[in-house]
């Protein structure tokens, strides 16, 4: 596997959840999930770590390390939108953004 | 080169959206990102498929270079501009084998695909037409591509640039956070090498930063431009960007990209390795 980003994020079949401290979520407007969306994550200290476009569904899936992260939004006709979040092995941390 | 030898602005390529010397290439790892839309008129190359050896891990040869370029229409006088996904990473990767393999006119457009889409810039479906080329490369200029052995004799000699991620150089993370990291290899950097993400070479609209913020960002951080540098990462391709504003932007001399990189290096018997935050020493 490459170090690209697969639109949405890698999809969770053969991954081993339980060694694995993921933040996944949606991104949305007025209701509906945004497709092409650009998720950023950057560490506790804001270096930026990883990006992906949304999917169709506005999904986004990151594998992160344990610890706090800010989840940066940033798409088309809005302002970048920064959410925290807290990553642990075994869990999976859901979040929705509206931009 | 220079920057403005060297990379192109959004505008200049929407001007030159119907000029035939001038060939748009997209560059994805996920191609299913050019085919729901591209620029007008863009060529398609998959990073994997089009620029890796399907065997042996190493990527295309001369002639395998010849035909892909001569089977998108590609000609020797063209002036290729090079655009992507994940901050132009594959886009500047192919860059780095244009110039590898002689290419004369090769530029980035400034931010990718992203830029594009988040100026809200047209992309369209149709399949470009351009008719096939007889394309022909040069020798593989050596002066460009690092290999291991010459990586483990530039510790403690040349500038090492890891341009990894802090947790990735830590040795915290093994990948980047938008893959599963269990890896066959071990995780931490090369000794003595600096870490400088590629991201703080970029904007957040994936452009680059302008040239004296990216002259004081390499050497705020300890790289001596009096030496030679060898730039890696995981597989080569965001180190590509890294050479690409060291030795196209900044114009510096003797800059190679360590294409095995950490998914290589890390894997080596009996090589030192680092872990942790500190760059470590050469012994």
């Amino acid at each position: 596997m490459g170090c690209g980003a697969i639109v949405g994020g890698v999809s969770l079949d053969d991954v081993d959840v339980d060694k694995e401290a993921i933040i996944q979520g949606q991104v949305m407007r007025d209701g509906q999930p945004v497709g092409g969306a650009y998720v950023r994550l950057h560490d506790k200290d804001g270096e930026f770590t990883a990006e992906m476009p949304t999917s169709d569904a506005g999904e986004f899936r990151f594998f992160a390390a344990p610890g706090r992260w800010t989840v940066r939004t940033l798409a088309p006709k809005a302002e970048p939108v920064d959410r925290a979040v807290v990553a642990s092995i075994g869990n999976i941390a859901e979040l929705t953004v509206s931009i | 080169m220079s920057r403005e030898a060297a990379l192109v602005t959004a505008d200049w390529v929407q001007d030159h959206l119907d000029d035939d010397n001038v060939v748009l290439v997209e560059v994805d790892e996920d191609t299913t990102a050019y085919d729901k839309g591209h620029i007008k008129g863009a060529v398609k190359i998959d990073w994997k498929q089009d620029l890796q050896d399907p065997v042996r891990r190493d990527f295309v040869n001369k002639q395998q270079f010849e035909a892909l370029l001569s089977e998108r229409g590609v000609g020797n006088d063209d002036t290729v501009v090079l655009y992507g996904g994940n901050n132009n990473w594959f886009a500047a990767y192919a860059y780095w084998y244009f110039k590898l393999y002689g290419h004369s006119d090769v530029r980035l457009l400034d931010g990718g695909r992203k830029k594009w889409e988040l100026d809200s810039r047209e992309l369209t479906e149709d399949a470009p037409n351009r008719s096939k080329s007889s394309y022909t490369a040069g020798e593989q200029d050596a002066s460009l591509r690092a290999y291991r052995d010459e990586v483990v004799a530039a510790i403690g000699a040349q500038n090492l640039v890891d341009v990894r991620s802090p947790d990735e150089y830590a040795g915290r993370l093994l990948a980047p956070a938008h893959l599963p990291q269990e890896q066959a290899q071990r995780a931490g950097h090369i000794p003595t090498a600096s870490n400088i993400p590629w991201s703080k070479a970029a904007n957040d609209d994936g452009t680059f930063r302008a040239d004296d913020e990216l002259q004081s960002l390499y050497a705020d951080a300890g790289v001596d431009f009096g030496k030679d540098t060898i730039a890696y990462c995981r597989i080569g391709e965001r180190s590509a960007h890294t050479w690409f504003v060291l030795h196209e932007i900044l114009e510096q001399p003797n800059v190679k990209n360590y294409d095995g990189s950490w998914t290589e290096y890390g894997s080596l018997v009996g090589v030192p390795v680092v872990v942790g935050d500190e760059a470590g020493s050469a012994s």
